[in-house]
């Protein structure tokens, strides 16, 4: 699948900042301080949901993705987005005005990010047509990076350690299931023609000369090139180091190495996911 | 609403002869001709006189080469379009409602004026049937010509889709499978149509009927007698030596 950079950024930032949100929703903060931390969750969030917005052909109908939640998950990602932001609110004003409203909003809302980050990892995972991502370990991936981002950002010292080889473990089944989901699938150029019946099927001649629309989205193969060796970038990056830095640097200079070397670990992560998925058009194409 | 209905009326789509499909394209231009100036806009090109040409079809035709364990390869024609499943994933991921399967005919169809290009439906379909316009930024997709087949300013013979009407060999035909004695319906029973991909669950109308046995030619050659040469003379001495050393 072509990474088209808007998705990569919506996924990423918006993950980062609903997990951010839901900690600062469940633990708080005081005064400027919290004006400040809820500002970045907030920000963050909401620069990954305008990003979305890049990749469509008429963002000017956007709202109208409000209407199917009942059978879309995109439509459903949109619903629990727009509640998350708008539970935490109260919960953002208590702490930095010190209105002493409790936690109740902020525990709802962090339940709703939890909603609104597993609703974006439906989008994907619920397409059949790209084996790779039809999995469980979807949801687990973009759940963990949410959550480890989370407690890295927050400088939990012992939780984010636990949370970052969580997302060790999450990316490494990710990625042993991923390379065998495509043949576990079952399609093939025989079953995509279904001219297996005769033989063995190969491309004698592509329906056009010049490239399409399906060739350019769907069949990416530069990504695959390099697939280990961006695993191995984002493993580094967004588990190993942001764990080193954390345990090994002091204060706010370990917070700000981490969360850099983290949120570009989780960058090269998100254009491997949709870089090396395979669709099973590019059979039609002799091509995946 | 994105939700499909529990069961259409009628199940309209297409047969496509694999056996008869010489893959001239006509199917191709046609689609593209009429789908210029029908329903919702223009299919755009990009580039279309340049290096790098590239256009939105909703109909193309591929080729393969099949090869046969004990017979020579054949080369099929196969075009490939909207399938109007009846389980489509495409109308369900839609957010916006934009992409809806009618209850009436079972015709898969896109709303141009509620579409906001996101460009789910294309991926969620295998068959790869579905093509964002790059100029207006909508989802293009075969709509059996839903303009064609119920339109009484047409002549009864032009009320199918414009790939089945121009198909020189009769490779092409329209109907609804959900009526057992339709033309479709018998020419699935009769040759036996399959279906493309069922391993992705999607449950395709269309149907496509495999090429015909092909004659084997007589297992000796007619030129048997002529090809077992028997060289004399020089030739006929060295042959005798060589095979001996």
């Amino acid at each position: 699948m072509h990474p088209a950079p808007s998705v990569i950024v919506f996924t990423v930032l918006s993950g980062l900042g609903f997990g951010f949100l839901a900690l600062l929703g469940i633990f708080g903060a005081q005064g400027m301080a919290a004006f400040f931390l809820w500002g970045i969750g907030y920000g963050l969030a909401v620069a990954g949901l305008v990003a979305s917005t890049f990749h469509l052909g008429n963002p000017q109908r956007a709202l109208l993705a409000f209407t199917q939640w009942r059978t879309s998950w995109l439509s459903r990602e949109a619903w629990a987005a727009v509640i998350t932001l708008l539970l935490f609110a109260p919960q953002a004003l208590s702490d930095w005005l010190g209105l002493g409203w409790g936690r109740g909003f902020g525990i709802a809302g962090a339940g709703m990010a939890g909603v609104t980050v597993f609703c974006t990892s439906m989008i994907y995972a619920q397409i059949r047509a790209v084996p790779r991502w039809h999995h469980w370990t979807v949801p687990c991936v973009f759940l963990a990076y949410a959550l480890s981002g989370a407690m890295v950002m927050g400088a939990m010292r012992p939780f984010a350690a636990w949370a970052l080889v969580l997302l060790g473990v999450a990316l490494a089944l990710h990625w042993h299931f991923g390379a065998r989901a495509f043949a576990r699938a079952g399609a093939t150029m025989e079953s995509a023609t279904g001219l297996g019946r005769i033989g063995a099927v190969s491309v004698f001649e592509q329906p056009h000369t010049g490239g399409n629309y399906l060739l350019r989205e769907m069949i990416f193969v530069v990504g695959r090139k390099h697939a280990e060796r961006v695993r191995m970038i984002a493993m580094v990056c967004s588990v190993m180091l942001p764990a080193l830095a954390l345990m090994f640097l002091p204060g706010v200079a370990a917070v700000i190495v981490a969360v850099t070397l983290h949120l570009l670990g989780a960058l090269a992560q998100r254009w491997l996911f949709f870089a090396e998925a395979e669709h099973v058009v590019g059979l039609y194409y002799g091509a995946r | 609403m994105t939700a499909l209905p529990e069961r259409t009326e009628k199940k309209l789509g297409l047969v496509i002869d694999l056996d008869t499909c010489v893959g001239c394209h006509a199917c191709v231009t046609a689609c593209k001709g009429w789908n210029d100036q029908g329903y919702g806009v223009p299919l755009s090109d990009q580039n279309p006189y340049g290096a790098d040409p590239s256009g939105t079809f909703l109909n193309r035709v591929h080729s393969y080469s099949v090869q046969p364990v004990d017979a020579a390869a054949q080369i099929i024609n196969f075009p490939r379009s909207c399938l109007h499943c009846e389980d489509a994933p495409c109308v369900t991921v839609c957010p916006t409602g934009a992409s809806y399967k009618r209850a009436e005919d079972g015709i898969v169809l896109v709303n141009e004026d509620a579409c906001i290009g996101c460009g789910l439906c294309a991926w969620a379909c295998p068959y790869g049937a579905r093509e964002l316009d790059q100029d207006a930024g909508v989802m293009k997709k075969c709509t059996l010509c839903v303009d064609r087949i119920y339109n009484e300013a047409l002549p009864e013979e032009d009320r199918e889709p414009a790939c089945v009407r121009t198909c020189p060999t009769g490779a092409r035909h329209f109907g609804d499978f959900a009526d057992p004695q339709s033309k479709v319906s018998r020419l699935t029973a009769e040759r036996e149509g399959f279906a493309l991909m069922p391993e992705m669950g999607t449950k395709p109308v269309n149907r496509y009927l495999p090429p015909r046995k092909k004659d084997r030619p007589e297992e000796a050659s007619l030129l048997a007698p002529l090809l077992d040469i028997k060289a004399t003379g020089l030739a006929g001495w060295l042959d005798r030596v060589l095979g001996k050393i």
